[in-house]
């Protein structure tokens, strides 16, 4: 199999979609001839044009609304933001309005729309343009949201997300854009809702999401040399969550590190943590321990940006503190 | 002229009293307490919604407001469904749930109401998008008060509307009140110099005069139709209940008196009927006939609302996702 970037994974997906579907458009800021600051777009416009591949000014709550309009009258729009962290600007059009419109119509209005932006710390670009705020819609309902994990990944999802009838939102890993992994040729689609096994172990469970993937397989192959067998499974999509996965996982390891780039607090790895509590809590021989990003504002000094996220290093750590049983006295 | 048009007229007035019948009923229903929750009455604004609405065909959109019966009604909903929806109801437009505030009626172009200030504009923007990326030639009409011009959204999308002229005509409600607040305390200038700023045609219409603001309506959505547009209207208007049904006592910010000028002197539906008979359209029998048919109509559909089901408790996760019938099974 071929090896490809993120970006170019991405591409493809939004290019085939685009033949196939006449109704798909991509909107956002330098979508067009600038292809994006991270260049996922290049070309899409020439293949398309400007109707179809629409530079807007920078106005994220406006192109965020339009989009909702165009979904729900017979467009399939993906709205490009740019980081992650302009959500907050369209947070009323993303969560009022896109996320409530089928449910307040009672069925008969629906929001067809892709929103593409990213997440991950370590580039040095401080506070507001580094945040991973997935937490934030996965808390409202109506919504999906996919974290592609490698450049597999984002291409099947993206084609998913681009032929659900709900809105989804995709968070990228902007760190992950150039990096490579084998992806077919042939056309191929990743269902929502069905987690990965990327790695089967036996002695404890690293559920990851997005950029912390990679780090959890890292810190499996550290543990696998000090004989602890590490299971590392990525949830793919956490709105809808294969928690049927998950809590299997759990049982049979009976330990539970679970992994996300998002601040810890009120997070995604809390969601998660209190679903294994709730429906696995008598197979576990230890807590679930969450490790998110700390809850600070990302720093830009790169002395202290590091030490806000999770690495593989850290997570071994706590996954020995949890198999040495040490954390049961803490508790 | 007149005579060929007769029918459009009366079914313009018919649309006026339909609407003022129908918020006297939901007056009625919060007053003695039948319905959960409160509204906000359109009553007095009638000659916008159905100057408007009468330009438009079916396949047209438009985006409505928390004060949306009005526009509701104009653009071709049945009583029936909206009073099942105002009170909860299963049979109600959106099953219940989304009551007087997000009521939708996606078969006549309704996109819904929308209980953020402003919050639709993007949406009625993007219908005109829409329209224009699939080839067709429908029009999108953005319904919104005096009080949402003070939301940073409407300027962005009013600069990508000029910018790709967008099918859409934004048509402000300027019925003198932000919420409690005059409008000139919240707005500084001139409303329609903002649209012209974009270079955007903008038009003053007094919004009691429903033969006007039909007219004007329907050259604008014409020239839409042929690519000309965003237009934007500024529609002086009056609201004659207060802000919501349970802004009962509101001389702090509104006299009386300015109240009873606004409903004695230029009423758009006793306006329009005094012009009905002088034109020799409909005689005052026939107008107090359909008067009589419209409370009937309106009577018996609040009586069938108060009567009908509430929707099945199984129905409270159904609706989150359009490919899961059960959100939380």
């Amino acid at each position: 199999m071929r090896n490809i970037t993120l970006s170019q994974a991405v591409n493809e997906a939004l290019a085939e979609e685009m033949r196939r579907d006449d109704s798909v458009f991509i909107i956002g800021e330098d979508v067009a001839e600038a292809g994006t600051p991270f260049k996922v777009l290049s070309g899409l416009v020439e293949e398309f044009g400007t109707q179809r591949v629409v530079d807007t000014p920078i106005a994220e709550p406006g192109f965020m609304g339009l989009a909702v309009g165009a979904a729900m009258t017979g467009s399939r729009p993906v709205v490009d933001l740019m980081f992650g962290d302009f959500i907050f600007l369209i947070m009323d059009q993303l969560c009022n309005q896109a996320a409530k419109t089928h449910y307040m119509s009672g069925g008969k209005l629906s929001v067809p729309l892709v929103l593409r932006t990213n997440l991950g710390a370590t580039r040095r670009s401080a506070a507001q343009h580094s945040q991973s705020l997935h937490a934030l819609v996965a808390h409202i309902p109506g919504l999906k949201v996919a974290m592609p994990s490698s450049a597999y990944e984002a291409k099947g999802l993206m084609k998913t997300a681009i032929r659900d009838n709900n809105p989804v939102v995709i968070f990228e890993d902007k760190l992950m854009y150039n990096d490579k992994a084998p992806v077919p040729e042939e056309e191929f689609l990743i269902p929502f809702g069905q987690a990965n096994i990327k790695r089967e172990g036996s002695d404890i469970t690293l559920i990851a999401t997005s950029s912390m993937v990679q780090v959890c397989e890292k810190a499996a192959e550290i543990l696998e040399q000090e004989g602890i067998s590490a299971e590392v499974i990525d949830p793919r999509t956490i709105v809808p969550l294969d928690e049927k996965t998950l809590i299997e996982s759990a049982k049979k390891t009976s330990r539970v590190i679970v992994v996300d780039e998002g601040h810890q607090s009120y997070g995604i790895t809390g969601e998660i943590a209190g679903r294994i509590n709730e429906k696995a809590f008598y197979h576990l021989d230890a807590p679930v321990l969450r490790m998110g990003a700390m809850d600070v504002p990302v720093p830009f000094s790169p002395a202290l940006e590091d030490i806000t996220v999770p690495t593989p290093e850290a997570v071994a750590a706590n996954a020995r503190l949890l198999m040495s049983g040490e954390m049961i006295h803490a508790a | 002229m007149t005579k060929t048009n007769a029918e459009d007229y009366l079914r313009m007035y018919r649309q006026m009293v339909r609407i003022r019948t129908f918020e006297d009923n939901a007056n009625q229903l919060y007053l003695s307490a039948k319905m959960p929750g409160l509204t906000h009455m359109y009553s007095g604004e009638e000659a916008v919604a159905v100057g408007i609405c009468e330009a438009l065909r079916t396949s047209d959109k438009i985006t409505s407001t928390h004060r949306g019966h009005g526009h509701c009604v104009a653009k071709g909903a049945d009583f029936k469904e909206m009073f099942c929806e105002l009170l909860g109801k299963e049979e109600g437009y959106c099953r219940g749930k989304g009551g007087s505030m997000h009521i939708a009626d996606q078969s006549n172009g309704n996109l819904g109401a929308n209980a953020i200030v402003g919050g639709s504009m993007g949406i009625a923007t993007g219908a005109a998008f829409s329209a224009k990326l699939l080839g067709k030639d429908d029009v999108a009409v953005c319904f919104f008060g005096d009080g949402a011009t003070a939301q940073g959204l409407m300027y962005e999308v009013m600069n990508m509307a000029a910018l790709w002229k967008l099918p859409v005509i934004y048509a402000c409600e300027n019925n003198g009140y932000s919420e409690y607040t005059r409008t000139d305390e919240i707005a500084a200038g001139s409303i329609t110099a903002r649209a012209e700023a974009f270079g955007i045609e903008a038009f003053q219409i007094d919004g009691q005069d429903v033969l006007a603001v039909n007219e004007l309506s329907q050259k604008l959505v014409e020239r839409c139709r042929k690519g000309e547009g965003p237009f934007f209207i500024e529609l002086m208007t009056y609201r004659y209940h207060g802000h919501h049904v349970g802004d009962i006592n509101r001389e702090y910010y509104r006299s009386k008196e300015e109240e009873k000028d606004w409903r004695e002197n230029r009423d758009p539906i006793t306006r329009f009927r005094a012009w009905l008979v002088k034109e020799g359209i409909a005689s005052e029998d026939e107008i107090e006939a359909m008067n009589a048919a419209i409370k009937d109509d309106a009577s018996a559909a609040v009586e069938y609302a108060l009567a009908a089901k509430y929707p099945d408790v199984s129905e409270v996760d159904m609706h989150v996702f359009t490919d899961v019938e059960h959100a939380l099974a």
